[in-house]
């Protein structure tokens, strides 16, 4: 009901320019969740891997709020198709890799997987560029390796390796890329971070966009609001992105929200509802997006109804506050993977036997990586290694407390070697 | 450079005349402000000339703004209306809004919003109207500010100066009153400065903007409207004072007085005070930075008087003073001939009414008084 007022209230003066007869919009429906609703026609899919051909969404893709929906068509080929299947395998096995090596006690502390969520760190990095920037909560493994990190880096870093993404200082939760601002560890932090990673490009007249991503107990935090403040009152171009997988830790969005229509919670900020199942509803709503915030047209909240098959951490078996069927339910039928698995079959993009394939290709490269991550080395456990990089190399002080006086840490005794190359960065 | 810079209309503030800026009306002084700040731009013989640190703090950011595109200041009224402090004030008229930037009084997401700056490249100056405030943004400042750079790895630096009044000032109670420098103190990853001159505040506000960490600048309300003097050297804009390095205000031979921020001035009016009444010569050492802290100055001085005090005006628990006298014991212990000691915030939240106030921090009559204790006279 608030929703409705807030709505109607609003909605005249925004939407005067933005009419487009209701006949030509979709009839209104609630997003789906099934990952395979997309249509495309078989006959005009062409042969060649880079020819684009045109894909129709499903019309319950998007849901919107003060804003005309994406197109529902998307152009795309079957290189990127294919592409975006891989990715999103890779990210699956990767996030199982590192459960099995949690499992094994291998991995320390914390440990969040995003399975089940894939097409959301997969779609976007189909729709932006490597200028464009994102920044993420602590369930970043997925996003770290679309960002340009290696399995091995990541993998490297949760095992607490020297070659790990962040050099074994992070772990889980701390990875970063070029474009990839964290990987951060306090619920809903980085969202006005975000928005300051976009006024940086708005200060210096750049086109590109930020996405901050934050989860559905994450969007209740004051400070996201404080965020959606600044970037509608400076149109700071950014697309601000719940990802919805309906669990705030073990509390249903439900019992934690008010008002669970999280597209609708930036208010003066139009929001669009997508389904974050389908890798291409989210490659067609971030698309659309970045051209929205390149245009100086202002920020967009976004929401990815998605689903995490796991619990919130490797500590939780996510079935105390959800029951068994509805992990299997979600698992079974609103698949990511399988969804574009299927739609890829339906529409002759490439054969059972050439999917096989590729999966073979990406569970082979990635349990490689994980196996060499593995054989990594642990960062020796010395003064220097302890106690590098916690100020910017050259302006740090004379020197730090260790536990007891004489383990003080003199950085002008010690040799640091110039800038850090950075692992992630190559 | 300097005739380059002539043409720039910055340069006519930068510029060693003090009398000029009368010209520009965003910089008149205001019948508002102390009498005091209004004797800025006497120059005497030496060359050497009053300013105060309102206006040392203004030129520091003046100058830094004009060196760098990616420096801008952000925070809650220090555009149109000139700064809460007038700290900011004309910088909007030179600079234009799109580097002196207002903000919404949500301290929690414009401390993000710099940060997020800051790691996208740009050197932000974030103004807290008071520390207090910056108490919503604290996460801000130490999880994402402070520890990135380490959790990255080495890969993301960022480059961003938090300032504004920290500290005690007057009759404004508790929640306006707090000193935060052992909370800022306490963290790897910050650097953390509390300038007392306008020497100080030049130059180590000017290191901070420079600085690629992010850099703490903990200034005092109640200086804002002193006057110092300002050298020739200072009033350069390549002035910068290298942070871990304190300044013996005043050499003294029987005790050493270790102090920051406000508390020097009433420190060196002791130290006159204990020379009159018992001839004690106090060695009062301005810390001036916090983290990196000048141990070695602390040590040396120390030796050499065999006494050490401690003045600041946090509360006394786990503060500035008891940091101190934990590295004196560890460091200089068998030189001591009396027991460090401390004059702090007394542990209480700051009372409204005056005479209350005034017992809640240090005064110059209990820095003699005490002082004279730990030296036995």
């Amino acid at each position: 009901m608030l929703s409705r007022t807030i709505r109607r209230s609003i909605a005249a003066p925004i939407r005067r320019n933005a009419f487009v007869p209701a006949a030509a919009r979709p009839a209104f429906r609630c997003v789906t969740t099934d990952a395979a609703s997309s249509y495309a026609d078989k006959e005009a899919v062409p042969k060649e891997d880079d020819k684009p051909f045109e894909v129709r969404l499903s019309d319950e893709s998007f849901e919107t709020y003060e804003l005309d929906p994406p197109s529902y068509t998307l152009n795309t080929t079957k290189g990127e198709l294919k592409q975006m299947y891989y990715d999103m395998v890779a990210v699956r096995r990767m996030e199982m890799a590192a459960d099995r090596l949690y499992k094994e006690k291998k991995i320390r502390g914390f440990c969040h997987l995003s399975t089940g969520q894939e097409a959301v760190a997969v779609g976007i990095e189909h729709a932006i560029d490597k200028q464009d920037h994102l920044i993420t909560a602590y369930r970043c493994h997925g996003f770290a390796l679309m960002r340009g990190g290696t399995v091995k880096s990541i993998i490297g870093e949760l095992l607490g390796r020297r070659e790990g993404i962040a050099y074994g200082k992070g772990g889980s939760m701390h990875m970063f890329a070029p474009g990839f601002y964290g990987g951060n560890g306090i619920v809903g932090a980085q969202v006005p971070v975000g928005a300051g990673i976009a006024f940086a490009n708005k200060y210096e007249d750049k086109k590109n966009v930020t996405l901050a991503l934050y989860g559905d107990g994450a969007s209740n935090q004051g400070q996201v609001f404080e965020a959606f403040n600044m970037a509608k009152l400076w149109d700071l171009p950014i697309i601000f992105g719940c990802e919805n997988n309906k669990y705030g830790m073990g509390t249903a969005a439900n019992r934690a929200a008010a008002l669970t229509d999280y597209y609708k919670r930036g208010q003066y900020i139009p929001g669009l509802k997508i389904n974050g199942m389908d890798v291409l509803a989210v490659k067609a709503a971030v698309q659309y997006g970045k051209q929205w915030c390149a245009e100086g047209k202002g920020p967009l909240v976004y929401e990815y109804v998605t689903y995490r098959y796991g619990g919130h951490s490797m500590s939780d078996p996510g079935t105390t506050y959800r029951t068994r069927e509805e992990i299997q339910r979600m698992r079974s039928t609103n698949d990511p993977i399988a969804g574009l698995k299927q739609k890829l079959l339906d529409w002759g993009v490439t054969s059972e036997e050439e999917l096989k394939a590729m999966d073979k290709e990406a569970r082979a490269n990635v349990d490689a990586e994980v196996a060499e991550a593995e054989k990594m080395a642990p960062p020796d456990p010395v003064a220097k290694v302890l106690y590098e990089d916690i100020y910017v190399r050259g302006s740090e002080p004379a020197f730090l407390r260790g536990r007891i006086p004489e383990e003080n840490f003199y950085y002008d005794q010690v040799d640091l070697g110039g800038e850090q190359k950075p692992v992630a960065r190559t | 450079m300097a005739a380059l810079r002539l043409f720039h209309p910055a340069a006519r503030l930068v510029s060693a005349t003090r009398p000029a800026p009368a010209l520009r009306t965003a910089f008149r002084a205001t019948a508002s402000l102390p009498s005091i700040s209004r004797s800025r731009g006497y120059a005497s013989s030496s060359g050497v000339k009053e300013m105060t640190v309102r206006d040392a703090l203004n030129e520091a950011m003046a100058e830094e703004m004009e060196q760098n595109e990616k420096v801008f200041v952000l925070g809650e009224e220090v555009a149109q209306y000139n700064g809460a402090y007038k700290v900011t004030k004309g910088l909007l008229d030179r600079f234009g809004d799109k580097r002196v930037i207002d903000s919404p009084i949500t301290e929690s997401g414009f401390g993000g919003l710099t940060v997020g700056a800051a790691l996208a490249g740009l050197h932000p100056i974030c103004e807290f109207m008071t520390f207090n405030f910056a108490m919503q943004a604290i996460d801000q400042i130490i999880n994402s500010a402070a520890k990135t750079h380490y959790m990255s790895g080495g890969i993301q630096p960022c480059n961003i100066t938090f300032r504004g009044p920290n500290g005690f000032a007057a009759g404004v109670a508790a929640q306006h009153s707090q000193d935060y420098t052992a909370w800022y103190g306490s963290i790897p990853g910050l650097k953390v400065v509390a300038p007392y001159s306008s020497e100080d505040a030049k130059g180590l506000l000017k290191a901070a903007i420079r600085d690629p960490n992010p850099v703490v600048v903990l200034e005092n309300e109640l200086l804002y409207g002193l006057s110092f003097p300002m050298s020739e050297a200072a009033q350069k804009d390549d002035f910068v004072i290298p942070f871990g390095k304190a300044k013996i205000e005043r050499p003294g031979k029987d005790l050493t007085i270790v102090t920051l921020s406000r508390c020097v001035g009433q420190s060196l009016v002791a130290a006159e005070e204990l020379k009159k009444r018992y001839g004690v010569e106090a060695e009062v050492i301005n810390l001036r930075s916090i983290k990196p802290l000048d141990v070695e100055a602390i040590v040396n001085s120390v030796k050499k008087t065999g006494r050490m005090l401690a003045v600041e005006s946090g509360f006394p628990s786990f503060g500035v003073g008891s940091e101190i006298m934990a590295l004196t014991c560890e460091h200089v212990f068998d030189h001591l001939t009396a027991p460090p000691a401390r004059v702090t915030g007394a542990e209480v939240p700051t009372p409204y009414a005056q005479k209350l106030e005034e017992m809640a921090f240090p005064t110059e009559e209990l820095i003699v008084q005490y002082a004279a204790r730990v030296v036995g006279v």
